[in-house]
């Protein structure tokens, strides 16, 4: 680790060199990643030709695992624009390797998400309606419309700390010079140009905060805003955002560990970001762990027989399995590992982070099925399973967000350069001057040991 | 405008399901087969629902047919992102099959699982598929639907009685089910008619609703069965 704080040429080299070099790894997992994609779309025209009757979705089970993943990837998108927007606006100098790798986590999981719901659709072939004959009074018309938002806004959250990378890469190879060229959208680096593009980029995060909340308060909504057992709660716009976060900073955390791998970014991405990310997922899932014993305590002691008789569902009935693996996957492991400095290493934090992941995926299909499979009227309980072409798709969907990672941090350096500069010309910028400007490098604190 | 309902005598009620079967000839409902039913993939627009009390032997079975109930207030209605399903001046709810996108968010709203899905292409057996009732729409792969209180014999019955130049009289509307009922247990007709046959039911003392804390404001009225001891002769 060099003592100061420059930015030197080798970093900058460093940083470009996976969009500029292309490895046979590249293909080899775009061609995997393609692979499953291909067979999800297999599985797609199966269920288009004869009906959602493949899926294992049933009366009363109306809705399966892709309404789960709906909610999963769109609380996944949390990750990103709203982490690195939060540490953006309080000034968070460690934030600088990490923004744009979380932005670009909610913009593919955004693209991912909803897409289930089109999966979900009987006739797929009348989703324009939703425009046609929109009602404003559906819950998931609010999805539409905050989801369309929240797309666009991170995109172009995405896209402006990107424009002098861009141009960097104009100047730099010829490689793709078209599409750099366009994309640069004419950047010299002028200072009104900058001035320009950092008020922009100010002003977006602050907007974004707002848009990302309301984006899975409304998912929460759709649920909540029926009437039946264990949906019908007002706690589940906050619940719904605390897990989206919580899930978010576990994938950031995943994602950050493979980069770091794959394209040997040791440097940029050092121990105290998975520390301090680790802190982050740690507040969460003490959150998380709130809201849910809030949530299930109320339902137990008001003690209505509906609300009762899914409640017994999860906790020791058909679903138990599920739920108490979802318990310990979302609060009991990532607690252990990460309340503790010694565990809460990179390897410890991604450790974490995949359990938090499957359990915030099991937390979705716990509040999905459950409630659905447990009617008012004296039916027959409900019993879902889903079948090759539900697991199919989903894989797809998983496979469909790796797969755009990996394609924009080939086209697209995942590490933004100029806010590296940035962060070494004036550290501490937005937070109190640093003491011993030749302590933080990029705006980190190092432990020197 | 008459504001549509159903009264249900539990009294009566045989539990031959009766009404099911004609519902399903009446309205072209598909026939599932006997391994998508197993996986809960039958429609039934009318359904006879167990209602099992006691542990055995001092078990009770009682038997309630159920339709959609109309709500006043519809669960249903409010979530339809595209409209697809709405209730119309005289409280019917209706579903546009032609718009409905099969989101199937109505399905899993209403508290009384009422709503079908047709999770495959709809199928009839050969000697049910040349008996289609002309009078109703066939339904796709892929939409909602559910009980519709027989809206085109209501329709029928309006357009007669305005070529007659006269009222609707009570009674006159009958569903296909109330129709076929053998120990006549099912009444229709106007509940804003104070002197209809199902607004002087629907006042019994022995009349309640379905889930009625839920707001939803059924507009299917069931009757109490009485209770009969010799010792009380």
């Amino acid at each position: 680790m060099k003592g100061r704080s420059d930015f030197t040429v080798d970093d900058e080299i460093a940083i470009l060199s996976p969009v500029l070099r292309t490895g046979k790894g590249f293909y080899v997992a775009t061609l995997l990643l393609l692979s499953i994609m291909g067979w999800a779309f297999f599985a797609w025209l199966n269920q288009i030709t004869f009906g959602l009757g493949v899926t294992g979705m049933n009366r009363p089970v109306y809705w399966g695992i892709y309404i789960t993943n709906f909610v999963f990837f769109v609380g996944i998108s949390h990750a990103g624009t709203l982490i690195s927007a939060i540490l953006r606006v309080t000034g968070a100098e460690w934030r600088r390797p990490i923004t744009r790798a979380a932005e670009a986590i909610t913009v593919f999981a955004l693209m991912v998400g909803p897409i289930n719901v089109f999966f979900d659709l009987g006739r797929p072939d009348r989703v324009l309606n939703m425009f046609l004959n929109g009602r404003l009074q559906s819950p998931l018309i609010w999805d539409f419309v905050c989801i369309g938002t929240y797309l666009a806004c991170s995109l172009t959250y995405l896209y402006l700390p990107l424009i002098p990378d861009i141009a960097l890469l104009r100047d730099r190879s010829s490689k793709r010079g078209w599409l750099y060229r366009t994309l640069a959208l004419g950047w010299t680096g002028s200072p009104g140009q900058k001035h320009r593009l950092e008020r922009l980029i100010s002003v977006m995060a602050i907007i974004i905060i707002p848009i990302a909340i309301s984006v899975h308060t409304v998912v929460s909504w759709v649920f909540a805003m029926t009437v039946q057992p264990m949906w019908h709660s007002t706690i589940f716009g906050p619940y719904f955002v605390v897990g989206a976060i919580f899930s978010g900073i576990a994938s950031l955390i995943i994602a950050m560990a493979v980069l770091r791998r794959v394209f040997h970014m040791e440097r940029y991405l050092q121990p105290v970001h998975f520390n301090n990310l680790g802190l982050l997922l740690l507040t969460m899932s003490l959150l998380w762990f709130y809201f849910t014993f809030a949530e299930f305590l109320t339902t137990f002691y008001g003690a209505e027989p509906a609300h009762l008789e899914v409640f017994y569902s999860k906790l020791r009935g058909e679903f138990a399995p599920l739920f108490w693996t979802m318990f310990t996957c979302c609060f009991a492991l990532p607690f252990g590992i990460l309340v503790f400095k010694r565990t809460r290493t990179i390897t410890g934090t991604v450790v974490a982070s995949i359990f938090v992941n499957i359990g915030m995926w099991l937390e979705r299909y716990t509040i999905v099925v459950p409630s659905l499979s447990r009617p008012r009227l004296p039916y027959p309980f409900g019993k879902y399973f889903p079948t090759w072409v539900e697991l199919s798709i989903t894989l797809g969907c998983f496979a469909a967000l790796v797969f755009f990672y990996v394609v924009f941090s080939k086209l697209f350096p995942i590490i933004s350069v100029w806010e590296l500069k940035e962060g070494a010309r004036a550290p501490g910028t937005g937070e109190k001057p640093a003491e011993e400007p030749a302590e933080p490098v990029y705006g980190i604190r190092v432990n020197r040991s | 405008m008459a504001r549509w309902g159903m009264v249900i005598d539990l009294d009566k009620c045989t539990a031959c399901q009766a009404c099911v079967v004609a519902c399903r000839q009446e309205n072209n409902v598909p026939f599932a087969g006997e391994e998508q039913a197993a996986m809960g993939r039958a429609i039934f627009w009318m359904q006879l629902i167990p209602i099992l009390e006691g542990e055995y032997p001092k078990l009770k079975a009682r038997y309630l047919p159920r339709p959609c109930f109309h709500c006043d207030n519809p669960p249903c209605v409010r979530v339809c992102p595209v409209g697809a399903t709405y209730k119309n001046p005289e409280g019917l709810v209706g579903q546009i099959y032609a718009r409905c996108i099969g989101c199937r968010y109505c399905t899993a709203a209403c508290p009384y699982t009422a709503r079908y899905f047709n999770w495959r292409a709809p199928h009839w057996p050969a000697e049910a598929a040349d008996k289609m009732n002309p009078d109703v729409y066939v339904r796709t792969k892929g939409v909602v639907e559910k009980c519709s209180f027989c809206v085109h014999r209501i329709r029928k019955a309006k357009e007669k009685a305005r070529a007659e130049n006269r009222q609707i009289r009570d009674g006159e509307v009958k569903p296909a089910c109330a129709e076929t009922c053998p120990s006549n247990a099912i009444f229709f007709g106007d509940l804003d008619d104070p002197r209809s046959l199902v607004s002087i039911l629907a006042r019994s003392r022995r009349a309640f609703r379905l889930e009625e804390h839920l707001g939803t404001e059924p507009k299917v009225i069931y009757l109490r069965e009485g209770e009969w001891d010799e010792r009380q002769v």
